[in-house]
């Protein structure tokens, strides 16, 4: 079968259990046992090629200009492990189906499993290490779901993320190694990188690769000092635990050690930090595992002390420590799984697994006992058990070493990992499964159906087949040695056997078995002992890291986005004058090509009348009418200094503006207290106004610079002004680049307008129910309420100011082609006359006179001008291409008639639109539901007789005026 | 000449006004227009993409003036493919909306919606400085209505301190409008480039202060530290799919520096040498540093998302500032990954919002739909933190990859792979506490009025969204290489300028100097 299908398989069938979980925990299981069969049968039809010393190959190109493709490589290793992880995982499925309760949520258990399988595989296929990267993560992922996958468990939580951060972290460690790797060889491609030695060890960034990649190694496969997630994992159930953390998925960082010994191993980095870290574990981890009282605890540590055994023999860089690596993965993987089944089988029938409410369960479950037992001597290294084969050869393996210039070191240490090793074995049995038979287990235990104990019972019987005829695995695990080595080294001839004679490992092993049993006699003085030792607690130490971080920043985040709006605008405004004065102080400035105009006294007058407008501003800004009146001198000087500077359309348009603005203002002000609060501290006001002057200064110093300068070539306002009338057919320049030569931009602008007044008018309809509303409603006024509010004076004059104002209006959106004017003036005149309208007489009664709804008028407005750019497009031209002609309709003169008006119609129906929109909104906000509207225009009128003036809203009848 | 191009801003900018005046009371209507008018872009900018995948410009004279004097729209392989990105996302957006009906909670939902495309459409598209400035108003203005959408109390204030911020940016997008102006006469991209081409060496200073500007501006829509305090309340307090929607603002942030800083003052621009290589690459491991942090820092989960943004635009930023073919082109890959996965995390919020009724990171009972929900955040964490398998580790090793040669390659190594631990530790405390810590607690023993069960149509839009990302994970070879023509095509801009401006006009012969 392709390597495709074999790692694609678990990943495709992980939807089968999720969809199966329905139709009952029976069939889930099944479809995952099958799928896991299909990889594990053609992961067998490789097995040929295997033998044979090939390589089986699969490629597909993914993302080849980074050098990441979806290339697959099947080896003797590649198929090792494989099959350690299709063949275990069919024994787990087989397990997990009896071993979770009906409580459980069995389709997404197997769902993350068939994950985790496939990206197990993945990894130890890859031929292209960033492949490899993808799928390690994954299996970090996979594994972090099921740790937590009982949700309701803190300690399931708290061991996922533990794992999570810390094999991520090796990860992410590790993609930096890779990527480094690769650069040094130029391809990420491992059958590349594998035949690059010396390039790779010569090469000066083969330290921080190597320390990268073991970073990774070191963090998945729990070497120390990293080796504290493991235990916490075992929150995960048991099935979990015996497959990825103890059969597989610790094993992926050893399975990359053993990936790269050919290029990686053999320097002293390499031997120092490899054999180091792989001994300290070993005898930290059987110490740690001897004093736990949790059955999964103490094969936890056990599993972290076997894997610094592994890796210290991989950190050895002989071929004979390399072929005990593998043999002894093999070893560990059967017997250690057994006891992880075995385990979850005792907590699964006494619901405890607490080693001191054990004891005895010899009797009550024989078949578990048997089991736990031939695993548990194995572990201990006793031989016709497999694992005192590979046990002795690290033992062997261990006299041969020397690290830091001793050579007694690494012999002395692994005595005492393999005593400690035989002393928690020999407690496991003894005190779970020997002594007498108690009566206060939590559940009275008993042998499991046979479909629980089947599968460790498989293993138990490998660990017996392997421990006595261990020629029978030795071509299996020479071929995988002969992979692992490559060209780096030759296969070792040593034979795997039990009796080697009277060589020192023997010795070795008798006294650490023998020391194993002199510790259980020693036991309870030792455990107190044990517990007296104050040690650090990684979980700790772990948690007041991770909490301390996250406390850290909470305080830096939330202290720096503290929802100031004026920090925020300070430091914005800080940065964007640093960074203008870095390009200044980096550039080169020339001579000014300009002179300095001379100013005369009408500038300096309104030059003085801005200043004091602003500087009033500053001392009377708490005064918000006040502060809108000098706002309004400053808008008006802005608009003289536009007529001084020739141009009276952005003095008209300017001034329009200007009224409509304060117009808005003061409606808005009638909802706010008259006076701003202090609420900064002089300090910050200072420090505020200091920026201020800052971002006005370097204003200033911009605008003297652009001042004093040409442009580089001559602007294109040039052609606008030459051609304004040829092309545009218009005198008036302005208004011509406003509705043609960038009509685009204005029709930009208007539906901005149009929008703005949309979203005030939605603003306000929610307000209208909120809280904030009835706020506003029961305030109490800030300013004396006139008794008048509709005085006939007001009325009668806008009365008749209105049809001149139209007219006004009119006239100057026609004139606007040629001369001052345009639509945006004329709508905004418009509506300065309707809002006159609305203030003399009062919001009710306007509105009841108004037959076009001003959302409409917008959106008229918009769609003339959008039509008008159409329009275009049946004569063949681009959007908002303008034409004119003259025409003469006696007994009138000839005028012009050009498209640009009905875009311009448009611009003056967006805008007036706008205008009245924000204005209704405003006022409907102000209007009570309660208020009797009046349905006279002014509240006092002579030419009615029956009205008081004490009661303006009184419902009366009356003739009205219209 | 064909109006195609002008399709993607004038679509819009006729159904927006045309809800407004004929449908504004009918939902119903509103939506079949608004979702057809969406469908439509994705059709024509797909075909636009198409069109210019071949390397050819396509070009669009706005009243038939030549540029530079008057508007042009230019589409190349870099603005097409950004159009198509924000209407497929404003697609899954819109479906999304009204799915969980937020779409009837305040007024003109859809006409502000199609204004928003009209105005990041039309960013996209155009080949004019000062109508780049136009379409920032409107899709500020428009995002401002769809931002406050359905009131309340934080999101109007955050609200008014997102359109300050912004009227502060806008501000100073009108200072650099002027500098420039004031320094080359020229506002049209093309004409820029010759212009700024041409200054020397000995009076650069007016040149520089005008472009330093004028990417501040672009720093602040892509919400770059110290520039992005506006970003994480508004994005956090906006209705969720807004939030998502808003996943393409920044993005229109980094596409206006990619286009200015390769058109205009490309590296080798002798007048703006040495302008922003100290302090932009800085800012941006900054930013990725600060919005990763904020991660861990929220408290709840949409501010999460909107820091995870912050992160996300960091990195893209970290990969333009190398300003290499290669960096665009990792950039131009991670921003469209940042943009979908960013509008996923904000899409599951709001179903998490609506299964929980509230977004703070404390235990809450167990919600209904919790594996579905979970399983989406579970990819959008994985996605935004840049694991594998989801395209946020591609373009995570492509930004790596392509900072080979930087000065600052460790610095940008190292930011980018501690805070993706950050990151993976931020997202499993907070999905931790949403989905798996409820299961601790005993089922709710009154069912909250807020909490609604989400339509599938939601489910359907951010499943949508999903399977878009595996996609562009899937096809990332593809994907990359378009993203290496198009950095291609940028590095080479003769033929983007010779394109607008040899093209005549009204009144204007090709190259004409004198008028």
């Amino acid at each position: 079968m392709s390597l495709f299908y074999i790692v694609l398989l678990p990943f495709l069938g992980a939807l089968l259990p999720g969809i199966m979980n329905a139709a009952g925990r029976a069939a889930c299981a099944g479809v995952t046992f099958v799928v896991t069969l299909g990889a594990f049968v053609g992961l067998m039809t490789n097995l040929p090629a295997i033998i044979a010393g090939e390589t089986v190959q699969a490629s597909i190109e993914w993302l080849p200009r980074l050098g990441l493709n979806f290339t697959l490589m099947l080896d003797g290793l590649g198929f090792f492990f494989s099959l350690l992880i299709l063949g275990i995982g069919l024994l787990i499925i087989a397990y997990a189906r009896h071993y979770l309760s009906r409580d459980d949520h069995m389709g997404e258990f197997f769902t993350y499993l068939l994950l985790f399988q496939g990206a197990m595989v993945g990894i130890v296929l890859s031929d292209n290490i960033l492949l490899l990267l993808v799928f390690w993560e994954l299996t970090s992922l996979s594994s972090f779901l099921l740790i937590g996958y009982w949700k309701h468990l803190p300690e399931g939580r708290q061991g996922a993320r533990m794992a999570l951060t810390v094999t991520g972290m090796g990860g992410l460690a590790m993609i930096g190694g890779m990527l480094i790797l690769g650069r040094i060889v130029g391809s990420y491609d491992l059958s590349v990188i594998l035949q690059n030695r010396e390039l790779i060890q010569d090469s000066p960034l083969y330290l921080p690769a190597l320390i990268l990649i073991l970073l990774g190694c070191f963090t998945k496969s729990a070497q120390f000092p990293f080796h504290f997630w493991l235990p916490h994992a075992m929150a995960a159930p048991t099935p979990v635990s015996a497959y990825l953390h103890s059969a597989t998925m610790v094993k992926a960082g050893i399975f990359l050690m053993a990936r790269l010994w050919p290029v990686l191993s053999g320097t002293p980095e390499w031997i120092v930090i490899v054999t180091t870290a792989g001994l300290i574990t070993m005898v930290l981890g059987a110490l740690i595992a001897l004093f736990k009282h949790d059955l999964k605890a103490l094969l936890a540590f056990s599993t972290v002390s076997h894997l610094g055994l592994i890796t210290m023999l991989l950190g050895t860089s002989t071929a004979f420590g390399a072929m005990a690596a593998v043999f002894h993965i093999l070893n560990h993987a059967t017997f250690k799984a057994a006891l992880f089944m075995s385990a979850g089988i005792v907590d699964h029938e006494a619901h405890t697994r607490d080693i001191r409410r054990l004891g005895g369960l010899r009797t009550l479950m024989p078949v578990v006992f048997t089991i736990a037992t031939v695993a548990a001597l194995s572990m201990a290294g006793i031989p016709f058990l497999n694992g005192f084969l590979s046990k002795e050869m690290m033992l062997e393996e261990a006299t041969h070493t020397v690290l830091f210039g001793s050579d007694w070191l690494v012999p002395v240490l692994a005595t005492v990992g393999s005593l400690l090793s035989a002393a928690y074995c020999f407690r496991f049995i003894g005190h779970t499964f020997l002594g007498p038979v108690r009566d206060d287990y939590p559940h009275k235990p008993h042998d499991p159906n046979m479909g629980m104990w089947m599968p460790p019972a498989i293993l138990a019987v490998l660990v017996v087949v392997i421990g006595t005829a261990p020629f029978l695995a030795e071509p299996f695990v020479k071929l995988v040695t002969a992979s692992l080595l490559g060209a780096a080294a030759e296969v070792p001839d040593a034979y795997l056997a039990i009796w080697h004679g009277l060589v020192p490992a023997l010795y070795m092993s008798i006294i650490a078995v023998l020391g194993g049993l002199l510790l259980m006699l020693v036991f309870a003085p030792l455990l107190r002992a044990w517990e007296a030792t104050p040690r650090p607690e990684a979980k700790a130490i772990f948690d007041w890291v991770v909490n301390g971080a996250a406390a850290l920043a909470g305080r830096v985040i939330h202290g720096l986005h503290n929802g100031a709006f004026t920090r925020y605008a300070m430091i914005a405004m800080v940065t964007i004058v640093a960074a203008g004065y870095h390009a200044w102080a980096t550039g080169t400035v020339g001579p000014a090509t300009r002179a300095v105009q001379p100013a005369g006294p009408v500038p300096v007058a309104g030059w003085a009348m801005l200043v004091a407008a602003v500087i009033g501003m500053v001392v009377l800004h708490r005064n918000r009418f006040l502060a809108l009146m000098l706002i309004g001198i400053v808008g008006l000087m802005v608009s003289v200094a536009f007529v001084f500077l020739s141009a009276p359309d952005l003095a008209m348009t300017q001034f329009t503006v200007e009224v409509v603005t304060i117009i808005l203002m003061l409606l808005a002000l009638n909802f706010l207290p008259n006076r701003t609060p202090v609420e900064s501290t002089l300090l910050r006001r200072v420090r505020d106004g200091g920026v201020a002057i800052l971002g006005g200064l370097a204003a200033f110093a911009l605008s003297w610079h652009y001042m004093l300068r040409d442009a580089v070539a001559a602007p294109i306002s040039e052609f606008h002004l030459a051609n304004s009338y040829k092309g545009g057919g218009g005198t008036n320049v302005v208004n011509v680049i406003l509705v043609d030569f960038r009509g685009f931009d204005t029709y930009g602008e208007i539906i901005v307008l149009g929008i703005a007044a949309l979203l005030i008018y939605a603003l306000t309809e929610t307000l209208l129910d909120g809280p904030v509303r009835r706020k506003l409603l029961n305030r109490l006024p800030s300013q004396p309420r006139s008794g008048d509010m509709h005085p006939m004076m007001m009325v009668v004059l806008t009365r008749v100011i209105m049809p001149v104002v139209l007219l006004v209006g009119f006239y100057i959106f026609l004139r606007g082609h040629n001369e001052p004017g345009g639509g945006f003036i004329a709508g905004l005149i418009v509506s300065i006359a309707v809002v006159m309208q609305y203030m003399a007489s009062g919001f009710a009664w306007t509105s009841a006179r108004l037959r076009y709804p001003y959302h409409g008028v917008i959106g008229a407005g918009v769609l003339v001008a959008g039509f008008t750019g159409i329009g275009s497009w049946f004569v063949a031209k681009p959007f908002l291409t303008s034409d004119f002609t003259y025409v003469r309709i006696p007994p009138f003169q000839e005028f012009e008639l050009a498209t640009a008006a009905l875009f311009d119609l448009g611009v003056f129906l967006a805008v007036v639109g706008a205008v009245m929109l924000s204005l209704e909104s405003f006022s409907r906000l102000a209007h009570r539901d309660g208020d009797t509207d009046s349905e006279f225009p002014m509240d006092i009128d002579p030419s009615r007789e029956e009205i008081g003036p004490d009661q303006p809203d009184a419902p009366v009848t009356g003739k009205g005026v219209g | 000449m064909t109006h195609w191009i002008l399709a993607p801003i004038v679509l819009p900018a006729f159904l927006a006004p045309f809800i407004v005046l004929a449908a504004r009371h009918h939902i119903a209507i509103q939506r079949a227009f608004s979702v057809a008018g969406i469908a439509a872009l994705v059709v024509i900018s797909a075909g636009l993409a198409w069109q210019v995948s071949d390397g050819s410009v396509i070009y669009y004279r706005l009243g038939d003036w030549a540029a530079p004097f008057g508007i042009v729209v230019v589409g190349d392989r870099l603005s097409t493919l950004m159009i198509l990105l924000a209407s497929v996302l404003a697609l899954f957006v819109l479906l999304f909306s009204i799915g969980s009906g937020w779409d009837r909670r305040g007024w003109h939902f859809h006409a502000l919606f199609q204004f928003q495309m009209m105005g990041i459409l039309g960013a996209f598209l155009t080949g004019d400085l000062f109508n780049l400035f136009v379409f920032f108003e409107v899709l500020l203005i428009a995002s401002y209505g769809l931002m406050i959408h359905a009131g309340g109390n934080d999101r109007l204030r955050a609200g008014v301190q997102y359109v300050l911020y912004n009227l502060l940016g806008s501000t100073l997008f009108l200072f650099a409008l002027g500098s420039i102006y004031a320094e080359t006469g020229t506002l049209n991209m093309a004409d820029l480039a010759v212009r700024v081409a041409e200054i020397g060496p000995e009076e650069t200073v007016g040149i520089r202060i005008a472009a330093v500007l004028l990417l501040l501006v672009f720093a602040i829509k892509a919400a770059l530290v110290p520039l992005h305090f506006w970003l994480p309340s508004s994005y956090a307090e906006a209705p969720a799919p807004v939030a998502a929607l808003f996943a393409i603002m920044t993005k229109v942030g980094a596409y206006a520096i990619i286009r200015v800083y390769t058109l205009i003052f490309p590296p080798d621009t002798v007048a703006t040498e040495g302008l922003h290589g100290v302090w932009l690459q800085p800012a941006a491991l900054v930013s990725l540093a600060i919005g990763t942090v904020g991660i861990l820092a929220a408290r709840r989960l949409d501010r999460l998302v909107a820091f995870s943004v912050i992160g996300s635009m960091g990195t893209v930023i970290i990969a333009i500032s190398l300003f290499t073919p290669q960096g665009i082109a990792a950039a131009l890959y991670y921003m469209i990954h940042s943009t979908l996965a960013a509008a996923i995390l904000f899409l599951v919020t709001d179903l998490v919002r609506a299964g929980r009724g509230t977004l703070d990171l404390t235990p809450r009972p167990p919600m209904a739909g919790t594996v579905l929900t979970s399983g989406i955040f579970f990819a959008g964490a994985i996605a935004m933190a840049g694991l594998p398998p989801l395209s946020g580790f591609l373009g995570k090793l492509m930004v790596l990859d392509a900072a080979f040669g930087s000065d600052l390659v460790v610095w940008v190594w190292a930011v980018i792979l501690v805070t993706s631990l950050i990151a993976v530790v931020g997202f499993a405390r907070a999905g931790s506490v949403v989905f798996w810590k409820a299961h601790s607690l005993p089922p709710a023993e009154t069912v909250d009025e807020q909490i609604v069960r989400p339509g599938a149509l939601c489910y359907a839009a951010v499943g949508g969204l999903l399977a878009l990302l595996v996609a562009h994970t899937v096809l990332a070879g593809q994907v990359h290489d378009y993203t290496t023509d198009m950095a291609a095509q940028l590095f080479s801009p003769d033929a983007y300028i010779d394109t607008v401006l040899d093209t005549p006009g009204k009144l204007s012969a090709p190259q004409e100097e004198g008028y």
